[in-house]
């Protein structure tokens, strides 16, 4: 069988260096997702390095009004917070909206973030693909492509990240927290985790060898309010097509300020500024709303089996700001 | 050898046949102590095989590197074409007799010609299954790689005419002209409707334990047939039938997937055999979608013709389907409508399209499944141009006698469903304008269709015993793959012989028990049960005539005529005489009797279906498209029940399959690959508890006395025919788009939606 060697790890730095001294290292928090993939053979750690006991599930109140995440908390617990649910409910529903009850008591928050796209082809060892064996070529682009994305993409991967959880957080200004395996931590912007495919889809995020989550952080709640929805092919258990995360401040006579991050359409949860702009900007009402869509949508990939998911995002944007600034 | 047999809890015996008796396998299931195909112990410690799976859909295997699988650790064996046992040769597309498609040969390994993507090239054998499947992955393949066919529409001009269709069914039926009739009716309807790919997806893989005896196999699998399986293996290693015996006590549900043998099967007996010791095989979920059948993608036209007071003059279906280059399966959608409704000119064809994929399997209601989505949306289409009510359309329509056998029906009561349908759903008060109700951001419709499903008897052999302690056996090879079998023959056995269902042991899935027809095309129950029933008769008889004439008999010498089997008693006038005490004396090593079933004269003199009605409410989201079902009503008439829980449960799962078949599930064919894209369970999206809220099944009183003694029939695949239809009406009255191409995603909403 294809052998690993196993460690739990006793401490932030030790797990980081663990992993750092041997490229076929991982980490494994929850496993849903690292596991299955191994049992495809689609990835092949020749060690693991267990974290899941680390003392990060925490969520603690920050000096600033914000909240820190620790890296290990469950899903689960995390959508049950009571902060959770009352100051950041866009991050409670995304959270509730993804995978099942018994993956999300397992699945844990730099786990959810750092999970593999759903790309059937790169789950497939038979299909070419660019980000399971580099320079192989993609051969999901001009096959099936339902679940391919429309932004961010490029000729060589058009796949999606599939995580709800992120897309929440990307509306919500999250950072993320990491030790390194010299000791040293550094804090950066959920935007800057995870990386466009550009030529090389199989590099997909900006951590370096052995750099470990530990924490995400949440910046005080933003004002105004917050939504998330996601569509999908069946009403549970099934990814996004197209997810909306919005928190907004307005009403029927325009929108004051706007955060918005889109799911199911890019190789990152997409932080849609195009569109915030717009928003903000432009006319009052449906017609503002459909160019800010618009706007966020100029360059996006088409084709035959994807041209819906510009409508459904524009009618699922539409939706989520009907909702957020009805009176009352 | 472990012994498989499941004892009845109830105490009840008169009157218990229909009961809804709780499953007697349940106690054993939750339990784990029910044995299933992969989880069975052979003798001595087994080896697990790992199939591998071409690369290509279409081609040659021009060479295989086996070194490095050979070297991994753990490895037993690694079999390729180059040194698997010689197989005889599969044939050609199609066979001789129709039985012969369940007794073939199935070689695998067999060549270096490939035939569809994921075909085994490979069985690596280890002491461990991590093993093996590492192994696996360490082989490489060399292809030579032919250009193949992948879509069913880009062979549609070329589709060709098969000779029969599946069962034996006639090709085409013509009567009258379905030409002029269109040509001169009031009003006509033409449309076309798509029907994707479907997968079975029993939660249970498909798996085999095999073990050789010198020259004698023991099989531990997951069959819906015994006997099927018995022939094909015996076949294909060319032995007598008689050196296998096939064990499937217990499956985890099989749709018509687990109805002939397949690779996984082969493969463990051969190399069990190779290796001189036993071996495991299960196919993985993701192969199952290649090597374990799917139902065939289809394109049916609907011509329909008919008066201004609607009244049907000409009837047309003409299928379209796709089938294997390398087998043929022509599933017989087209002929579902032979027997549904009356009019006058009719025309019913099946025409093929050959695909470089696996064969087509019979899945769940396979014909009709497929073939009342086309019809019962039509005649939906065609009320709406009529002005008239669905449902009132259907009963005008209602023959007489079957329209092309012109045989009387043996019992018809879809009238009847129609009408308790529509009375407890409410359908006479709900809207026909389609899109006209709105719950906030939902749009909400209603719709509903027919349901006919034929009904058939399989030859079926039961032995039933009574022992010196009064306990009953029930012995047969039929199989309960989840559907209540154990359960049923229980109640029929506490029935017939008068005593607690508590007191009756069901024996089934053994291939040395008297043989059954198996639990295929919804037969199992009915077939089972009538020789059940006739076991005990004959049972009954062989009790009596030792009661009135053995010298030890307390009753000796009695006139037995009157007597009656009650209370676990053999009662005779006034006197009762325990059936424990009975047997000691008589008979004090049991005795034991055996009953058939076959079909008779009224098999074929009569038009034997079950029938139903559908009913569904959906909404589809105005902004997303998204549809979903909100409840959802199915009224049948399928004669006596058996069991009426068990048969609940069926027809609700049944309909839960119609709601995926509508709304979700799909599985798509690559078209440049050849392979089945959303091969797993993440990606074919078998409805969820939330897309299935409120779906509730209700029968009609009837019997069918010339069905079977019970006069019950069938009911195991009728719950999804014309179900899908139901919920696609609903949808099409919920918005006012009519969705020709099944499954109903909200891609092919979103462009008929309102903007606001
Ligand atoms: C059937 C199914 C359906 C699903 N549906 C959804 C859905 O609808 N929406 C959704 O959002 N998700 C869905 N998921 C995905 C699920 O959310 C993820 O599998 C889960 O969040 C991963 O978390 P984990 O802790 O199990 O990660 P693991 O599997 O343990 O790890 C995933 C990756 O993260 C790395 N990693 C883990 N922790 C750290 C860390 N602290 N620092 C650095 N690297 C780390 C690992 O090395 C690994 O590469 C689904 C999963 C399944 C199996
Ligand atoms: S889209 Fe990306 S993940 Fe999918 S096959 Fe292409 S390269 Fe691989």
């Amino acid at each position: 069988m294809q052998p690993f060697t196993y460690e739990r790890a006793t401490g932030l730095r030790e797990a980081a260096a663990a992993v750092a001294g041997r490229p076929d290292a991982k980490f494994i928090s929850g496993g849903t997702n690292l596991i299955d993939l191994m049992k495809l053979g689609i990835e092949r750690p020749g060690h693991l390095v267990d974290i899941s006991r680390l003392p990060l599930a925490g969520i603690a109140d920050a000096a600033d009004g914000g909240l820190t995440i620790g890296a290990q908390v469950r899903n689960s617990d995390l959508a049950a917070d009571m902060r959770v649910r009352r100051r950041y409910p866009v991050l409670a529903q995304a959270l509730l909206a993804g995978a099942s009850g018994q993956l999300r008591n397992k699945a844990t928050t730099a786990g959810n973030l750092l999970q593999r796209t759903r790309c059937p082809y790169f789950y497939n060892p038979a299909m070419a693909c660019n980000k399971r064996e580099p320079g192989s070529g993609c051969s999901a682009l001009g096959g099936f492509e339902r679940s391919l994305g429309i932004l961010g993409t490029s000729e060589h991967c058009a796949a999606v990240h599939p995580s709800d959880m992120a897309v929440a957080m990307a509306a919500l200004d999250a950072r993320i927290e990491t030790t390194g395996p010299d000791g040293g931590t550094r804090s950066l912007a959920l935007g800057e985790l995870h990386r466009l495919p550009g030529e090389t889809p199989a590099i997909e995020t900006a951590l370096a060898p052995g750099e470990m989550i530990t924490a995400v952080t949440l910046p005080p709640p933003p004002s105004g309010r917050q939504l998330y929805r996601k569509v999908r092919d069946r009403a549970s258990y099934a990814f996004a097509l197209v997810s909306v995360a919005v928190v907004v401040e307005g009403d029927a006579a325009g929108i004051r300020s706007a955060r918005l991050a889109f799911g199911g359409i890019a190789p990152k949860p997409w932080r849609a500024r195009a569109a915030e702009a717009a928003l903000t900007a432009g006319p009052a009402g449906e017609a503002g709303w459909r160019a800010a869509a618009d706007a966020e949508l100029a360059g996006a990939r088409q084709g035959a089996q994807i041209d819906f998911k510009h409508e459904l995002l524009r009618r699922t944007l539409r939706h989520a700001l009907t909702e957020t600034t009805r009176p009352g | 050898m472990e012994k498989h047999i499941v004892q009845g809890r109830d105490t009840a015996s008169a009157g218990v046949i229909g009961r809804p008796l709780d499953r007697s396998d349940g106690p054993q299931k939750v339990r784990g102590l029910a044995t299933y195909g992969h989880e069975h112990v052979p003798e001595r410690r087994p080896a697990h095989g790992y199939i591998l799976g071409a690369g290509i859909a279409r081609g040659v295997l021009t060479a295989i590197d086996t070194a490095a699988a050979e070297a991994a650790p753990g490895v037993i064996h690694v079999m390729t074409h180059r040194n698997a046992p010689a197989q005889p040769a599969f044939g050609g597309p199609t066979v001789p007799e129709v039985p012969q498609v369940f007794t073939r040969p199935r070689p695998v390994l067999a060549g270096d010609t490939v035939h569809y993507h994921d075909q085994p090239v490979a069985l690596v054998v280890a002491e461990s299954f991590e093993e093996a499947r590492a192994a696996a992955g360490l082989i490489r393949c060399t292809y030579r790689r032919e250009p193949g066919s992948f879509s069913l529409h880009g062979g549609l001009a070329n589709a060709y005419r098969p000779e029969r269709a599946n069962a034996g069914m006639a090709t085409d039926s013509v009567i009258g002209d379905l030409d002029a009739a269109m040509a001169s009716a009031a009003v006509t309807l033409d449309s076309t409707y798509e029907t994707a790919f479907g997968s079975h997806n029993p939660l249970e893989p498909h798996a085999a334990v095999a073990e050789w005896q010198g020259d004698r196999l023991t099989l531990y699998t997951a069959t819906q047939t015994l006997a099927n399986v018995r022939a094909g293996l015996a076949a294909t290693l060319r032995i007598p039938a008689d050196n296998i015996r096939v064990i499937s006590p217990f499956i985890g549900g099989g749709f018509g997937a687990k109805l002939i043998v397949h690779a996984e099967t082969v493969l463990a007996a051969l190399a069990a055999r190779a290796i001189g010791r036993p071996v495991k095989v299960a196919l993985t979920r993701q192969q199952m979608f290649a090597n374990a059948g799917h139902r065939p993608a289809m394109v049916q036209r609907m011509r329909i013709a008919a008066g201004r007071d609607g009244r049907l003059t000409g009837f047309g279906h003409d299928v379209i389907a796709s089938t294997a280059r390398i087998e043929e399966f022509a599933e017989q959608a087209a002929a579902t409508g032979r027997a549904l409704y009356a009019a006058p000119n009719r025309r019913t064809t099946h025409r093929l399209v050959r695909l470089d994929t696996h064969r087509g399997e019979w899945m769940r209601a396979p014909g009709e499944a497929p073939g009342l989505i086309a019809i019962e949306c039509a005649m939906d289409e065609l009320a709406e141009k009529l002005g008239l009510d669905p449902v009132e359309l259907r009963v005008l329509n209602e023959p007489a006698r079957d329209p092309e056998r012109s045989v009387p029906f043996s019992t018809r009561n879809l009238v009847a469903c129609l009408r308790e349908g529509a009375k407890r759903f409410g359908w006479d008060d709900l809207p026909r304008r389609p899109g006209s109700r709105r719950e906030g951001r939902k749009l909400i419709g209603y719709g509903m269709a027919a349901a006919i499903r034929a009904n058939y008897l399989g030859a079926t052999s039961v032995r039933v015993s009574l022992d010196a302690r009064g306990m009953v056996s029930v012995q047969t090879d039929m199989t309960d793959i989840g559907t209540g079998t154990y359960t049923i023959l229980g109640q029929v056995a506490a029935e017939r012989l008068g005593v607690p269902v508590s007191a009756i042991r069901v024996e089934l899935g053994d291939s040395d028990l008297p043989r059954s027809a198996g639990s295929g095309g919804s037969w199992g129950a009915t077939s089972t049960a009538t020789a059940l029933h006739n076991a005990c008769a004959a049972l009954r008889n062989k009790l009596l005539t030792a009661a009135r004439d053995h010298e030890r008999s307390p009753l000796r010498g009695l006139d037995l005529g009157a007597a009656r089997l009650e209370r676990a008693a053999l009662i005779v006038n006034r006197r009762s005489e325990p059936l424990s005490r009975l047997v000691a004396a008589i008979a004090p090593g049991g005795l034991s009797a055996e009953g058939s079933a076959q079909r008779g004269e009224t098999y074929t003199a009569f038009s034997q279906h079950a029938y139903g009605a559908h009913f569904a409410e959906v909404s589809v989201d105005l902004d997303t498209g998204e549809p979903r079902l909100r409840r959802m009503l199915g009224v049948f008439a399928a004669g006596k029940l058996l069991n009426s829980k068990t048969a609940r449960s069926q027809m609700i799962g049944g309909m839960i399959w119609g709601v995926g078949a509508a709304l979700t599930e799909e599985t798509v064919l690559d078209p440049r690959h050849g392979h089945f894209v959303n091969h797993d369970l993440g990606d074919y999206h078998v409805p969820c508890h939330v897309d299935v809220p409120n779906v509730e099944a209700v029968f009609l009183d009837e019997h069918d006395d010339k069905a079977n003694p019970f006069g019950a029939k069938g009911i195991g695949e009728l719950g999804n025919c014309g179900a899908s239809a139901a919920v696609a009406n609903a949808v099409y009255n919920a918005t006012g788009i009519r969705v020709r191409s099944l499954p109903i995603t909200l891609d092919k909403l979103l462009p008929g939606l309102p903007v606001a």
